[in-house]
Order: structure tokens, then C-alpha cells, then sequence
């Protein structure tokens, strides 16, 4: 710790403190451009000057000078710094007049206007003449893709984009070229950026120079509704803010969680809201001659009730999709109870997971900031850059910083980071335990806080089983109270939560792969999917298919009956992310049309079967919810996993395979309804179709 | 004037054998094995006794700079880099070392090194350096065949030297700049702190020292810094490279001790004056980055740290740019500030945009248009980039507008007078063209 005196206040700081972050211990706000938390230092906006005493005797940048850079005085007084002097007011006044001589002062037609770094501070520090009577520097604008507007006139040069790309999204696709004032951010060759995680340069751009294309002159951010919710784009659970007007989703922010996606998000998260106004299924439809038409509700039901008075048990099924919050897949559990049934599954990936080990069997168990811990880092059969890109984000973090081992067994892809590639197939995984094994294995057995992330893809077929029980043999002999290495990377949001509220066959009943087999078969009268696209819908023979979901997708084209229900924005609903950490979405908007809520639509065709369920709302749902799983009632919290259980898990018997793995997600901007319905990320996706052939 | 037996540079015209043998026979690499193996302390205190101060325009002490260096190696190798990139306007001493007396820089390179437990030198050469890169090569080559230096060399320490050639910008001479250069990165200076010393290229302690404060090293050693502080005025002690330039009769670089007069130098070494003392309008002492100083009173300034500073300006490289009364004194800053403006790195924001507003209010007071309120603005923009940037450059780019504007305002004055004098109906006539 080291004292130092701020504007006369003495405060106590550890040593290693930059100025600035003294300078907020205290109080006293010191602005600035370039600094950011998450990236390196560049020191190059000046805006955070500040003077000191037992230093240099002119202005120093506040963001770059540590505490204990500065000498204390003759007499051991404690250094001092003042944020407030008429030295440092000139200071930044002076940049201030610096940065805007240049600036085009179009804040009118700036999509920035309003939440402007460059805006705000100007309000505080600028001066209110000009005095630049010379002519404006002008740069052309570049070209980033489909999903960064530029306009390079405004860009200050603060770099924040650039170390970005670098540091974090680990591509060197942006840098500052040319010298002076003639310097330019940009692209280098006029292409597209190739990150996941791109979008968030704008955010970070602390003026107008970056912003997003597809909101481009959309709307005022004063002018929009701010509803903090939860992204089910993939499993990690990153938060969100929804910006709303009127009954459209305008734009999709992040919002900090140190534990889960600190301050980013990927740009499925971000952009995939124009997939939520088209292809909507705004009113329910019904099948005769082989067309749907549109119907109303109690036609829509009275169809389902027919076919399920016809039928027994044994012959209704139900799969629960990607997307499904918590609340729905317990209404429909409880519907099927009702109807007497148990073939419901939650995997429609046709992996075998299982509740049979307790949620330390399916659920990251380190956590996402766990992965900072981990002194050697194993991925089987998951593509974490496409399947989940904030933790991706993470486990470069990590590999930054600590310079962690990591190996890959399966597809070998540019995951940012350097890794060993072990090969492609679950054999690999077997040498891996082999008494001797060196490089990495060795690495790995030695490894205090080893972290072994399991794709659910590779969870799955005949040797699903065997491959988590290798995996968790890896795990098991670091396995305790405080760290349980066992991770499985989910790509679906609803995934886990589904697992959580045992959304599974019991015993002799079917699994998704059944249930298929026997619609085809004609063993299946009627089958309900909640939001399922992702499953072979041409083998399902004469079934009768109930589809309630919110696009015009694969399982609305293949529906008997659709059901129109409410997507992430447009509902309040439990999402479960990988790690088991429960977290709720927030409704920012209402469902187009006749579309509802998905608890309450089963609630009202349960009512239409003659089976009601025992809740009239959505309150006294969730008690009966958390009154069977505690655990979900306790929101953000992980509830800890059982790590005997892995250890349980490493002693069923495996036989290794020759079996390929390979990651379920091919297209990373295509991985659900809404986003196929984006025409956005149908852009996006052509133009990675695009880098992968040419790399190809 | 320096009498012959005293220059450490011996072979400045390159009329002599600058080669091992020529050097050799010149005294250079006599008694080195001696001075290497008196070890660290002995050849610091002897170049700390000798009151040398950098070479390169800050004038900072070099022993104490030297002692800077961790005292015990913490595992990391210690780095000694020479900055070759001798760019400022007006200098043009260093090259003279490289081309014609390179074997004082080497033989310095390998001393200083022992003095700072370095085995490795870096010496980055200026990218326009062309012969001058050769020549220095060819020297270390030479040395490395006559096992000078190099492993197991005859001096008992181990030591390489290594040319880097730039790629000519300018900003690559202030050190930390050279050495994200040298480490294959855009040549922007970085922050200080850290130091170099603490953390130089490759993360490791470095000393950055200008070619000529290096080179002399030999010398005092073999005479003794008593010798060389015998030079001049107390804390400006030792000989110095001056490179004269402008209107003088004989422009020249030349060796002399410093704490002579102005006037003393230019009659002994440049022939007066072109015009007499009377037509001497003004003076840059320094290299383009100092403050110019208005000839009468540049006229018994003593030539040295010191003495330049009671003028306002400063000895930086010893660059001397003398400028007549045919001179167009704001023209001449105005050139200067359009060479800052180019070498601008780019990365800080007073430096990036203040160096392209004072040229272009600069271009247009040559002109003459402009307000004369804006000659106080002007002033104001330079104070406002001076000592607000990550490096020196915002400095060097402020202080010759500065020096301008302190003393020659009426000259800007003028100039717009005239120009405002000279517009008709039809519109301005700028006073340059009527001419």
C-alpha cells in the first residue's frame, strides 16, 4: 500500500495503482478517451493529464503513471497530484480545443449524439470559440462490413478499436497506418472484419467514428426504452440491455458481468435483432389439404384436443428446443405428466446427457471466470469461437496472460490462441491418459486447476458416454470444493435449464431419436415442439405436429398446428447458461399479433385438453417451480455441483472409439430461428461462407 | 582554437585511413584490454570526473545515466543502443564519426558496454545513412576479424555490436521510438515511465546514447576525464562536434572545446559572417528544435549548455543555422514547422493536431495572412502542445515558433501590415508575390 495525496486528500492506495484509479479512490473524476479498463495502456488522447508533485514538472497522463512512479518529498511527505489546477484545467482544455479542430462537429447527424465520449467531455472541458481557421482534415470513410459504419472524420485516433481486435478478439485486421495528422484507422485492405466479437469496437469508440450499421439513424438513444435482460443466442448467458421503441427491439447492448461476458458481447448477441420483426408467426395456423391457414386459437386447440383424445400416453411426445426459457419446459412437463406421458426430451441434438451424475455431469463447472484459474486448458470436440465467443474471449484472456497450455481434440479451427492439436478424434483423448504421455499430457497432469471443456456435440451418439467419462477421469483427481475441472461448453441457451427441470425420458420411454423413429414409424399420434427446429422434420411421417415456437422455420414449415409464442425480448423467463447459473430475461417489448407468452399458451391448451395445469400465472408457476428446483429460485447464483459426482462419472468404464468429433456449429451466425430470420446475419454469414472459401 | 594534439576526431574530413589500421595509428583500441579490465566503476567515475554531458540535445549527464543500469543483472541481458538516426535539421556530426572515424564508436560501444555490463550493442543507424552504414560495418566487421570484440575477444569481455539500418523517420530518434523500431514495431515512443533502463528493447535494461557521447568515451579514458573537463566552463566541460551551417562564409563541422563565444567560433572556424556581424539577423544554436536567437544577442553568447540558456535557447546538438538579413526568418520557422508536421508520429493528440494548425497558421503568416491576434494564439497553440505530449517532439516542433514570436514579432507585423496595404478592390495581393 501507498499513501498519496489527492487534491489534498490523503488516501491509501496499493502502490501498483495508476494515478487515475487513485484519483477515483478519492473521488475526483479525471476524464478521458483512450484509457480503457479491459485494454492495454496507450496514453495517447492526453485528456487525463494531471499534475504532480514528486514527479516530472509538467502534465502527466494520470492512465500511465503509476503510484509508485512517484517519489515522495524531501521530508517523506507522500507524493501529491491534483486533478483540479489551473495547470491541468489548460491541460485538457488544450487537448480538448486539439481534438475537435479536427472533429467535424456533426453531433446532428451523428449516431452517436447523445452517448458521446467526445460530446460529454466537451460539455466540461471544451471551450465555447473556435479559434481553428483553417480547413478541416477529411478521411475517406472505410470499409469494415456489414456490420461497422465508419465515419472517419470523427475518429480521434485514441486506438481503442485497434487494441481491441488485437488484444481481445485476437485478429490484426485494424491499425492505425500513415503518420501525423495524417494517420487513419483502418482495415488495411477494404474487407470485412473477421470477428465474432467485432461489435464491440462499437461501443468502444468513444465518438461517432464507429457505429453500427444496421441501427444506423434508427433512433436517439434518449428516445428508447432500457430493459437490462439476458441473451439466449448462446449458452453463455452474456447480459444484455434491450433498447426498445414502441413495439420494435431497436438495438442490443451488453452490460457488464465480471463473472460471464465482463463487458462484451458477440454479434449474434448484438445484431440479431432485426431477425426478431421478420418471419414472425403472429397468429396461430392449422393444416387442411396439406396447407396451413390461419386460424384462431380455439380452432388451433380443438385440432390438438381431437388428435390427442384419439391417442394414448405412450403415443404423445414432446421435444423442447434451443431456445426454451425454464418456465415453458416445466409447463410442458407438467402437461405431459398430465397427458400421461414421458417420451420428452430436451436434447433434440440427440446428445446423451444425463441428470444421472447431478448437474456436475452437464454444467461448466469451473465457471466462465474460472478460466482464468486454469493452469492447463483442454478442449474436446467444441469450436468455443463459434460456439460460445465471449468465453472464447476469456480463454484468450487467459492464454494472454498466463501463457496456459491449451489442446484441442477434434476440429482444428483458429481459435485466437495457439493450442496443440491432439488430433480429431476420442482415440486422442485415450493417449492422453496413457502412463508417460508427454507435452501436453504431461501438462495436464500436472495441472493444479486443470480445465477440460467438452463440447455437447461430442457428448453425443454411442460413445457420448464413454467420452465424458474420459473426460471426467481427466478431471477427477483435481476435483474438490474448490475446483471441479469438468466443463461442458452448451451452444444451446434453454439447454441446461431443461436438464435442470428434468426434461428427459424416464426409463423405457423415447428420446428424441426414438420419438423420430417411431413418428416415422407411425408409432407417435401427435408430437409437441417447443421452439425444436434443429431436428430432422421430414421423417416425421403422418404425426401430428403441434409447433409452438415464433418463426416461420424449419418445424413451422413441417407444423400440423402452429402456436404462436413469445421470443427472448417478449417474455420474463428463466435462462440457465452453462455454467448452471440461473438468470432472467426480462420482457422489453410484446409478441406481434395473436402471439403469446409460451407458459400461457400451454396453460390454455392444457385447459383445451381437459388436463389444466395447477398455475393460473405466471407467479404461481414459478412457485411451483421453485417449491421442485430450489435452486432456480436463487437468480444469478451458481448452485454448487456435487463434485463427487465427477469423480463417480470417471469410474464408469469407457471404451475409446474411433469417432470423429466435429462442432454442431457450422455457421455461427445461423444457429437458431431468430438469427436465420436476420438479414443481417444472412449477410454476415454469405461473407464468412466467402473467407472460408477463399481460405480454403 | 583547439589545438591539434586535443581532437578526439582526428580523421572528421576523411582525408586519413578511416580503417582499423588508420585508426590504429591514430590511437584508437590502445590500452582498451586495460580500461575493460579496471571493470564497471573505474570507467564510469573517469567519464563522470570528465563532466560529459549527452550529446544528443538534452545534455544529461552520461555517467549518471550509465548508472541508471541495474547494478546486478536480475537474468535479463543488458542492452547498449547507440542512436545513429541523427535527423535533426542542421546536424550532421554524427555522420561525419560513422563514415570517417567509425572505430572511436565502436571502441566506445564496447567500453560503455563494460561500463553498463552490457555484451550486446545495437547501433541503429539513420535510414538515409547509406555510406555512412557501410563504413560503420565495415569497422565492426574489421574489429570483429581482428577479435576486438566479439566472443573471446582480446579484451577479456564478451561483446557484439549490431548495425540496424532504419527506415528514415525522423521520430525514430528519440529513444524510446528507436527502440520500439529496433523491435520491429511502428516507430511511436512509448511512455515513461518505465525507463529504458529499467525496461528498454525486448523488455530489458537499456541505455540509449547518441553516437558522439559514446565515441569520446575512448579518448577520456586514455587521457582521463581530468583531461576533458580541463575543457570549457564548469558543468559544460569537454570538446564538442559543431556542424555550422547558413550564411556563414565556410560552413563547417568542426571539434572545439565549448565555452568559446559565438563570434569566437564563426571567425575561427566558419570565416565571419557572409555580409559582416551586421548583417547576421538571427541564429538557431541548437538543431531546428531550439528557440532561434536574435543575432546581437547571439553575438557573445558562450557556446555551450549554459550559456545558450541565458539566451533562451539551448546547445541541443550544436547545430549552429546562422541566418543573414536576406533571410525570411518566418519562412525559415515556417519550414521548420512543416518538417515537424510531417514527422509527426501521430500518436498523441497535441502533437498530431497541433503541429498541422501552427503550420498552417505558419504558411499563412509568411503570407502575411493573417490577424495579428493570431500571433497570440499562435503562441498559445504552441504552448498548449509544449510539454502535453508523450514525447519531446511536441516540444521541439513548439519552441522554434516560440523563439519566433519572442523575437521577431515585429517581423510578423508587418507582414500582415504590408499585406493588408496591398489589397486592392479586386482582393489581396500576398507581398511574397509582388516581389
Amino acid at each position: 500500500m501507498a499513501n498519496i495525496k489527492v487534491d489534498g486528500q490523503l488516501i491509501d492506495v496499493p502502490d501498483y495503482f495508476t494515478l487515475m484509479q487513485a484519483a477515483e479512490a478519492a473521488g475526483a473524476e479525471i476524464p478521458r478517451f483512450c484509457y480503457h479498463e479491459r485494454l492495454s495502456v496507450a496514453g495517447n488522447c492526453r485528456m487525463c493529464l494531471v499534475e504532480v508533485k514528486g514527479g516530472p514538472p509538467k502534465p502527466q497522463a494520470s492512465c500511465a503513471m503509476a503510484v509508485k512512479d512517484l517519489r515522495p518529498g524531501p521530508n517523506g511527505e507522500p507524493p501529491e497530484m491534483f486533478t483540479n489546477t489551473p495547470m491541468v484545467k489548460k491541460a485538457r482544455e488544450g487537448v480538448m480545443e486539439f481534438l475537435l479542430i479536427n472533429h467535424p462537429l456533426d453531433c446532428p447527424i451523428c449516431d452517436q449524439g447523445g452517448e458521446c465520449d467526445l460530446q460529454d467531455q466537451a460539455m466540461a472541458y471544451g471551450v465555447d470559440k473556435n479559434r481553428f481557421a483553417e480547413n478541416k482534415r477529411a478521411v475517406e470513410d472505410k470499409y469494415m462490413g456489414p456490420l461497422i459504419k465508419t465515419a472517419m472524420n470523427r475518429c480521434i485516433h485514441c486506438t481503442r478499436c485497434v487494441r481491441f481486435t488485437t488484444e481481445v478478439a485476437g485478429i490484426s485486421e485494424l491499425g492505425l497506418l500513415g503518420r501525423g495528422e495524417d494517420a487513419e484507422i483502418t482495415p488495411y485492405l477494404e474487407r470485412a472484419l473477421t470477428s465474432e466479437l467485432q461489435g464491440n469496437v462499437i461501443d468502444l469508440c468513444p465518438v461517432g467514428a464507429l457505429t453500427s450499421k444496421p441501427y444506423a439513424f434508427a433512433a436517439r438513444p434518449w428516445e428508447l426504452v432500457k430493459t437490462e435482460s439476458i441473451d439466449v443466442m448462446d449458452a453463455v448467458g452474456s447480459n444484455i440491455r434491450v433498447d426498445s421503441r414502441g413495439r420494435e427491439v431497436m438495438r442490443i447492448l451488453p452490460r457488464i458481468n465480471e463473472a460471464i461476458n465482463e463487458e462484451w458481447i458477440s454479434d449474434k448477441t448484438r445484431f440479431v435483432w432485426d431477425g426478431l420483426r421478420s418471419q414472425r408467426l403472429d397468429r396461430p395456423y392449422v393444416r387442411t389439404g396439406g396447407k396451413l391457414r390461419p386460424a384462431d386459437w380455439n380452432e388451433a386447440f380443438a385440432t390438438i384436443a381431437a388428435a390427442v383424445g384419439k391417442s394414448r400416453g405412450n403415443r404423445i411426445g414432446a421435444i423442447a428446443g434451443d431456445l426454451a426459457a425454464v418456465e415453458e419446459v416445466y409447463a410442458l412437463r407438467q402437461l405431459m405428466r398430465q397427458l400421461g406421458s414421458s417420451n420428452i426430451d430436451c436434447r433434440p441434438a440427440g446428445s446423451t446427457l444425463t441428470t444421472r451424475y447431478g448437474r456436475a455431469g452437464y454444467v461448466f463447472n469451473p465457471g466462465i471466470a474460472g478460466i482464468e484459474q486454469a493452469d492447463a486448458i483442454l478442449i474436446v470436440g467444441a469450436n468455443p469461437r463459434r460456439e460460445a465467443s465471449v468465453l472464447n474471449a476469456r480463454i484468450r484472456k487467459a492464454w494472454r496472460a498466463t501463457g496456459v497450455p491449451v489442446a484441442v481434440i477434434g476440429e482444428a479451427a483458429d481459435l485466437t490462441y495457439d493450442y496443440t492439436h491432439l488430433g480429431t478424434g476420442i482415440d486422442a483423448l485415450a493417449g492422453l491418459t496413457r502412463e508417460g504421455a508427454e507435452g501436453f499430457a504431461e501438462a495436464l497432469r500436472n495441472a493444479r486447476h486443470p480445465l477440460i471443456i467438452v463440447g455437447e456435440a461430442a457428448i453425443s451418439g454411442q460413445g457420448g458416454t464413454d467420452l465424458l467419462a474420459m473426460a471426467a477421469s481427466l478431471a477427477a483427481p483435481t476435483a474438490g470444493a474448490e475446483w471441479n475441472g469438468l466443463a461442458i461448453l452448451h451452444n444451446a441457451a434453454g439447454r441446461v435449464g431443461a436438464l435442470d427441470v428434468g426434461f428427459l425420458p424416464e426409463k423405457d420411454w423415447y428420446d428424441t431419436a426414438a420419438m423420430i423413429e417411431a413418428a416415422g414409424a407411425g408409432d407417435l399420434d401427435v408430437l409437441f415442439l417447443l421452439g425444436a427446429d434443429e431436428i430432422d422434420m421430414s421423417a416425421l411421417g403422418n404425426t401430428l405436429v403441434v409447433y409452438i415456437g415464433t418463426h416461420g422455420d424449419r418445424g413451422a414449415h413441417r407444423a400440423d398446428v402452429i402456436l404462436p409464442g413469445a421470443t427472448y425480448t417478449e417474455k420474463s423467463g428463466t435462462y440457465v447458461n452453462t455454467e448452471g447459473r440461473a438468470q432472467m430475461a426480462a420482457r422489453a417489448v410484446f409478441p406481434p399479433g395473436e402471439a403469446k407468452e409460451d407458459w400461457a399458451i400451454l396453460r390454455a391448451l392444457s385447459a383445451a385438453l381437459g388436463v389444466p395445469l395447477a398455475f393460473n400465472s405466471l407467479a404461481q408457476l414459478r412457485a411451483s417451480l421453485y417449491g421442485e428446483f430450489p435452486h432456480l429460485s436463487r437468480l444469478d447464483a451458481i448452485a454448487p455441483s456435487d463434485y463427487g459426482q465427477v469423480k463417480r462419472l470417471a469410474k464408469v468404464p469407457a471404451r475409446p472409439r474411433q469417432a470423429k468429433l466435429a462442432s454442431p456449429v457450422t455457421d455461427f451466425y445461423l444457429t437458431n430461428p431468430i438469427a436465420r430470420a436476420s438479414a443481417v446475419m444472412g449477410e454476415c454469414a454469405q461473407l464468412a461462407a466467402g473467407f472460408r472459401q477463399a481460405a480454403e | 582554437m583547439l589545438a591539434d594534439k586535443d581532437r578526439i576526431f582526428t580523421n572528421l574530413y576523411g582525408q586519413r585511413d578511416w580503417r582499423l589500421e588508420g585508426a590504429r595509428a591514430r590511437g584508437a583500441w590502445a590500452g582498451t584490454a586495460d580500461f575493460v579490465a579496471q571493470g564497471r566503476d573505474w570507467i564510469t567515475n573517469e567519464v563522470k570526473a570528465s563532466g560529459l554531458r549527452g550529446r544528443g540535445g538534452a545534455g544529461f549527464p552520461t555517467a549518471l545515466k550509465w548508472s541508471f543500469m541495474p547494478k546486478t543483472s536480475d537474468g535479463r541481458p543488458h542492452y547498449l543502443v547507440v542512436n545513429a538516426d541523427e535527423s535533426e535539421p542542421g546536424t550532421c556530426k554524427d555522420r561525419e564519426i560513422l563514415r570517417h572515424d567509425p572505430h572511436h564508436l565502436v571502441e566506445g560501444c564496447l567500453l560503455a558496454g563494460r561500463a553498463m555490463d552490457a555484451h550486446t550493442a545495437i547501433i541503429y543507424v539513420r535510414g538515409e545513412f547509406i555510406r555512412e552504414r557501410q563504413h560503420l560495418e565495415q569497422a565492426v566487421q574489421e574489429a570483429y576479424d581482428a577479435r576486438l570484440i566479439g566472443k573471446d575477444n582480446v579484451h577479456g569481455w564478451d561483446f557484439d555490436i549490431i548495425v540496424h539500418h532504419g527506415a528514415g523517420a525522423y521520430i525514430c530518434g528519440e529513444e524510446t521510438a528507436l527502440l520500439e523500431s529496433l523491435e520491429g514495431k511502428k516507430g511511436q515512443p512509448r511512455l515513461k515511465p518505465p525507463f529504458p533502463a529499467a525496461m528498454g528493447v525486448w523488455g530489458c535494461p537499456t541505455t540509449v546514447n547518441n553516437v558522439e557521447s559514446i565515441a569520446v568515451v575512448p579518448e577520456i579514458l586514455r587521457r582521463g576525464g581530468g583531461w576533458f573537463a580541463g575543457f570549457g566552463r564548469a558543468n559544460n566541460t569537454g570538446t564538442k562536434l559543431f556542424c555550422v551551417s547558413g550564411h556563414v562564409n565556410t560552413p563547417a563541422t568542426f571539434e572545439e572545446s565549448m565555452g568559446l563565444t559565438f563570434e569566437e567560433l564563426i571567425e575561427t572556424h566558419c570565416g565571419g559572417i557572409r555580409g559582416g556581424w551586421d548583417n547576421l539577423l538571427a541564429v538557431i544554436p541548437g538543431g531546428s528544435s531550439v528557440p532561434c536567437v536574435p543575432g546581437e544577442k547571439m553575438r557573445h553568447a558562450v557556446m555551450d549548455f549554459d550559456g545558450l540558456k541565458e539566451v533562451g535557447s539551448s546547445l541541443g546538438t550544436a547545430a549552429v543555422i546562422v541566418m543573414d538579413k536576406q533571410t525570411d526568418i518566418i519562412k525559415a520557422i515556417w519550414r521548420l514547422s512543416a518538417f515537424y508536421k510531417h514527422e509527426s508520429c501521430g500518436q498523441c493528440t497535441p502533437c498530431r493536431e497541433g503541429t498541422g494548425w501552427m503550420m498552417r497558421v505558419m504558411a499563412r503568416m509568411v503570407e502575411g495572412r493573417a490577424q495579428k491576434r493570431e500571433i497570440d494564439m499562435l503562441f498559445e497553440v504552441t504552448k498548449q502542445v509544449e510539454g502535453h505530449t508523450i514525447c519531446a517532439l511536441g516540444d521541439a516542433a513548439a519552441w522554434p515558433i516560440q523563439g519566433l514570436i519572442r523575437n521577431f514579432r515585429h517581423v510578423i507585423e508587418e507582414r500582415i501590415d504590408q499585406y493588408t496595404y496591398n489589397s486592392t478592390t479586386e482582393g489581396a495581393v500576398p507581398s511574397i508575390a509582388a516581389e
